[in-house]
């Protein structure tokens, strides 16, 4: 049985700068299962992104409706969108984000201190293989290792959804793997629901379902028979 | 540029402080000075003044004779009770004579209006300006006078000015009270006859040739008027007009050598801060430039516009803040120094010269960054900045760091990051805090003068002086006046007090044993008894001629007999007016070989029969001078609330300029800086509440240890002013209340706060999307 975590209808998003308007989203929508892995696929400027922010609750859609389980994000205020984002969802960005005046530990940490039922840093960092990296500063670790901290820090606090954009961009081809071989590994034992957006079409082939998007709309979705190993993955 | 406006406003206002605190101390320190030499010049105002009991004109041609002697002019110079209709208080007037005819040669009067009294008159005056002022007094006008016991009515027929008293204190004020006290000039034989004094004079005045010796003036001119009565003679440094006129001087030029340095410093600092800043956000913009080939002066022309720039915001506002301010002073200026002429505060000259300063100031805080931009190589500078590296504190994962939280170990590491920045801006908070202590504490310390001065120590509501030293009996009359309900007599003898080289003109005053009114107060404030013999000096007098208690001093005593003796000093106490000597009466008296005699009488008054006892002192012949200590304390304290508010108005002005332009520039850098690191936090679903309170925290943290700080150099710049404020009229006293740390710290605190505040708005309108989207 699938239970939907999320789902968006009619999502719209016009960023207005003077005179010009961008239609980021025209009318996207999309439903997200539980346990799940789903990549977003597609072109640059076609507004995975913005929908991505707008699932997390960083951002807003101009019109549609946005529903979390049975949180109602359409209208939600300010306030309502940072217990939304604190309680149930985990980010994972390009760019690692990580706070730099503190250890992988304390950077994890920092999380877990917020949230109801967190698991130990050091499990957390156990989990994307960094036990031995407990008190590096991000300037003392590799990209891969500051991705996979980031990653850790995300799902420490047992999100209900992890939310990835282009984890793996900043990273070559072996680092990556090893990246998505975390979040794999997540969505194994803990059966976090995950969207990762990608401009790497290979990746496409761990997910349980396939999201391509085109001109501020998915314009296809599908699901994978057989998924990958992500460690069998190349580009 | 435009991003920067803001914070560069808040380093203009900064400078603007230092600007105007430079124009308006040396401002009014100069023009105060050199309006008063002009003025002394072109009224002839003496070198030397000396006083007699009485001198037959004809020594004035043996004084010519003198060494070193340009002009010598002989006067006589009287107190006398005045009755002006309307005005229930006697005042106390001092008359002066003019020659029987024309004007004189020295201290020449400025006539405001009318005409100087007609050659020989008995009853034409003239007066001056502020006493007339005070009473509505206009050409033509009466009033009366006591002159040595005959009432006569006097006509004024001109208001005028005197260098003489270009601050009129009136006997035993502790302000000026232009009510109580006018100054009035007569035509000789006028005074003359009134007073018995044909052929003769009582006061004589020098100008000296350039090469004058003053000591030897002195002496010569003390021969001569020894047997006459003399008091010693004395420079303009003596001269109670002139030495109040050194005593501001003196503390504006205390001011001027401590507040714009302050401020300059800060100045620079801010810009350092700033431009730093600016430089590392376009690294690569500047390595571009050079990359096409711009060459490192360039460079640094470039960015010394922004300081030019800033520079200018901060002299314009500098110019405008300052000239009102000085209006201020002015208009300050002249409810108490009486000049001719308008005292100009600022002169042309000196807005250059502070212009030049405040801009070399900016330029020397902008040195160091904008070097730094200059020699950036291009390479370098299109990569971003290498990420910032953080160290754990100490090594070791100490205990109590366990229980911190990450947000507060975020705001630590921070801290310790950029160790100098947070000591600049630690100092920057402190010199605020500083300021307010060392202007703060003038409340208390004047509050505690006046407690000592006249509610423990000078205790009586008025007091007499007699024209001349009469015998003992007179206490009898005055304790008969009605309303007086204790009378305590005293006697003052004129000598010069020697330490070897050290010497001091003063007055000795001689108490009873029975001294309850005006007592003498050692250094814990303790009411003393005097000794049998032997003298007891005031502390500052005692600095003055480098005597301990127990040393012997030696004393030439001015007038009558002219006696000269050693006598031990028996104690030194505690007085914050003047330079003070004090006797046993009944020692006093019979060291000058002389009965029991006395100068004055202080009084305890019955408010209730105060109009029979005022009526009752119009008639008596043989007072001189009336001093009303408890409406003079009014006055004093009147205008001291009136002044103190401006001051602290203004210092919080300052402080909070300070600790604006300190911190709003370190918030914004800071938030610039780290806001990637808070929107990440917000991303986390960290509240705004919280974001910010990191960033509070942070100020918070370096405010707290700005607050010792702050204290410790606000104590060290208070004693520096007391120290600088001191003259032989009056010291304050170095009194530190616990309020003024409390609402010194506080007032920062408050102004802290407000700047972090404005920089915390913006995590409000943070954008997190698009924060995120960027590379470091
Ligand atoms: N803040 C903004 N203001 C104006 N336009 C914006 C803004 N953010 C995004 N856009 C525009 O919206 C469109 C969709 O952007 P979005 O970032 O969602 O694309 P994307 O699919 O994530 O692209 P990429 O793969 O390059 O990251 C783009 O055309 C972009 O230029
Ligand atoms: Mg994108």
């Amino acid at each position: 049985m699938t239970v939907t975590v999320f789902s968006g209808r009619g999502l719209t998003k016009t960023y207005r700068s003077g005179e010009v308007e961008v239609h980021a989203l025209r009318g996207a929508d999309i439903d997200l299962y539980e346990g799940e892995i789903a990549v977003l696929l597609g072109p640059s400027g076609s507004g995975k992104s913005t929908l991505l922010n707008i699932l997390g609750g960083l951002d807003r859609a101009t019109t549609g409706t946005v529903r979390f389980r049975d949180h109602d994000l359409t209208n939600a205020s300010e306030r309502e969108l940072t217990q939304y984002r604190r309680e149930h969802v985990g980010f994972v960005f390009q760019f690692y984000n990580l706070i730099p005046s503190l250890t992988a530990r304390e950077n994890v940490a920092l999380v877990t201190e917020i949230s109801s039922n967190p698991m130990d840093p050091e499990k957390a960092l156990g989990l994307v293989g960094l036990a031995h990296r407990l008190d590096h500063f991000p300037s003392q670790l590799s990209g891969g290792e500051q991705q996979r901290v980031a990653i850790a820090r995300a799902i420490a606090k047992r999100p209900d959804v992890l939310l990835c954009d282009e984890p793996t961009g900043a990273l070559d081809s072996k680092i990556g793997v090893l990246v998505l071989e975390a979040l794999d590994h997540v969505n194994q034992t803990l059966g976090t629901t995950t969207a990762i957006i990608t401009h790497n079409a290979a990746i496409q082939s761990m997910a349980h379902r396939v999201f391509n998007f085109g001109d501020g709309r998915i314009i296809s979705t599908h699901a994978n028979e057989t998924r990958q190993n992500p460690s069998e993955i190349n580009w | 540029m435009k991003r920067l406006w803001a914070q560069s406003l808040a380093v203009a206002l900064v400078m603007a402080a230092g600007v105007a605190t430079m124009l308006i101390g040396l401002g009014a320190y100069y023009s105060l000075s050199e309006t008063r030499t002009a003025y002394y010049d072109r009224t002839q105002f003496a070198d030397v003044f000396a006083f007699a009991v009485r001198a037959p004109k004809s020594t004035a041609a043996e004084i010519r004779q003198i060494n070193g002697v340009a002009q010598v002019e002989t006067r006589i110079v009287k107190a006398a009770l005045l009755d002006i209709e309307g005005f229930e208080l006697p005042a106390t007037g001092y008359f002066i004579s003019l020659p029987a005819s024309g004007e004189n040669t020295l201290n020449r009067l400025h006539l405001r209006s009318g005409r100087l009294p007609g050659p020989g008159s008995l009853r034409e005056v003239a007066v001056s300006e502020s006493f007339a002022q005070a009473h509505g007094l206009q050409i033509g006008s009466t009033l009366d006078a006591v002159l040595n016991g005959a009432k006569r009515r006097l006509t004024i027929t001109a208001v005028v000015l005197s260098a003489e008293f270009i601050y009129a204190l009136g006997p035993g004020d502790m302000m000026p009270d232009d009510r109580r006290f006018g100054i009035i000039w007569m035509r000789e034989p006028a005074l003359a006859g009134a007073f018995d004094l044909e052929g003769a004079y009582n006061s004589v005045t020098l100008r000296l040739l350039k090469n004058a010796v003053m000591e030897d003036v002195f002496q010569s001119l003390d021969n001569i008027l020894e047997r006459y009565g003399g008091e010693g003679a004395y420079g303009r440094e003596d001269q109670l007009s002139h030495a109040f006129l050194d005593a501001e001087l003196q503390q504006l030029s205390a001011m001027s050598r401590i507040l714009p340095p302050v401020f300059l410093i800060v100045t620079a600092f801010l810009i350092n801060m700033v431009l730093a800043r600016l430089i590392s956000l376009e690294r690569e913009q500047v390595g571009l430039l050079k990359a096409i080939g711009y060459r490192p002066t360039e460079i640094a022309v470039h960015y010394a516009k922004l300081v030019l720039l800033i520079s200018c915001m901060g002299i314009g506002i500098g110019f405008a803040a300052g000239t009102w301010l000085s209006h201020g002073l002015t208009v300050l200026y002249t409810k108490f120094f009486h000049f001719p002429y308008q005292i100009f505060v600022a002169s042309p000259k000196l807005y250059v010269v502070a212009a030049f300063v405040s801009f070399a100031a900016a330029l020397f805080g902008s040195m160091r960054a904008v070097a730094g931009a200059a020699a950036l190589s291009p390479a370098i500078a299109m990569q971003p900045p290498a990420p910032p590296s953080y160290k754990r504190f100490w090594s070791g994962r100490l205990q109590p760091l366990k229980h911190l939280s990450q947000l507060t170990i975020m705001v630590l590491r921070h801290i310790l990051r950029w160790p100098v920045r947070s000591m600049l801006t630690t100092l920057g908070i402190s010199l605020a805090i500083a300021l307010l202590v060392s202007s703060l504490f003038s409340v208390g310390a004047i509050n505690y003068m006046i407690d000592v001065t006249f509610d423990r120590t000078d205790r009586q509501d008025a007091s007499f002086a007699f024209g001349e030293a009469r015998p003992a009996q007179a206490l009898q009359d005055i304790a008969r006046l009605p309303g007086v309900l204790v009378a305590e007599p005293y006697y003052n003898a004129v000598a010069k007090l020697s330490n070897g080289h050290h010497a001091k003109r003063v007055a000795i005053l001689g108490k009873p044993e029975a001294m309850d009114l005006s007592r003498v107060l050692d250094l814990e404030l303790k009411p003393v008894a005097l000794p049998a013999s032997g003298l007891v000096l005031s502390e500052a007098l005692a600095k003055k001629l480098h005597i301990e208690r127990g040393d012997t001093v030696h004393a030439e005593f001015l007038g009558g007999n002219r006696i000269e003796a050693d006598i031990p000093v028996v104690d030194i106490i505690q007085s914050y007016v003047g330079l003070m000597a004090f006797m046993d009466m009944k020692a006093l008296n019979r060291l000058l070989r002389q009965g029991p005699r006395i100068s004055g009488v202080n009084m305890l008054l019955d408010p209730a029969q105060s109009d029979a006892f005022f009526a009752a002192v119009r008639e008596q012949p043989a007072l001189s001078a009336l001093a009303l200590q408890r409406v003079s304390l009014a006055k004093f304290q009147e205008t001291i609330a009136e002044n103190i508010h401006i001051q602290i108005a203004v210092y919080c002005g300052l402080a909070t300029i300070i600790a604006f332009g300190v911190v709003y520039n370190s918030a914004r850098i800071q938030f610039a800086e780290r806001a990637r690191e808070l929107a990440s936090l917000r991303v986390l679903g960290f509240t705004e509440y919280e974001v910010s309170r990191l960033l509070l925290l942070e100020f918070a943290l370096l405010t707290l240890a700005a607050v010792p700080v702050g204290w410790l150099a606000g104590y060290g710049l208070a004693f520096a002013l007391v120290q600088g404020f001191q003259s032989d009229l009056y010291r304050l006293p170095f009194i530190m209340l616990r309020s003024t740390y409390a609402y010194s710290a506080l007032i920062v605190m408050v102004a802290v706060a407000l700047s972090a505040l404005i920089v915390r708005r913006r995590v409000t309108s943070l954008d997190l999307v698009s924060v995120l989207k960027t590379r470091d």
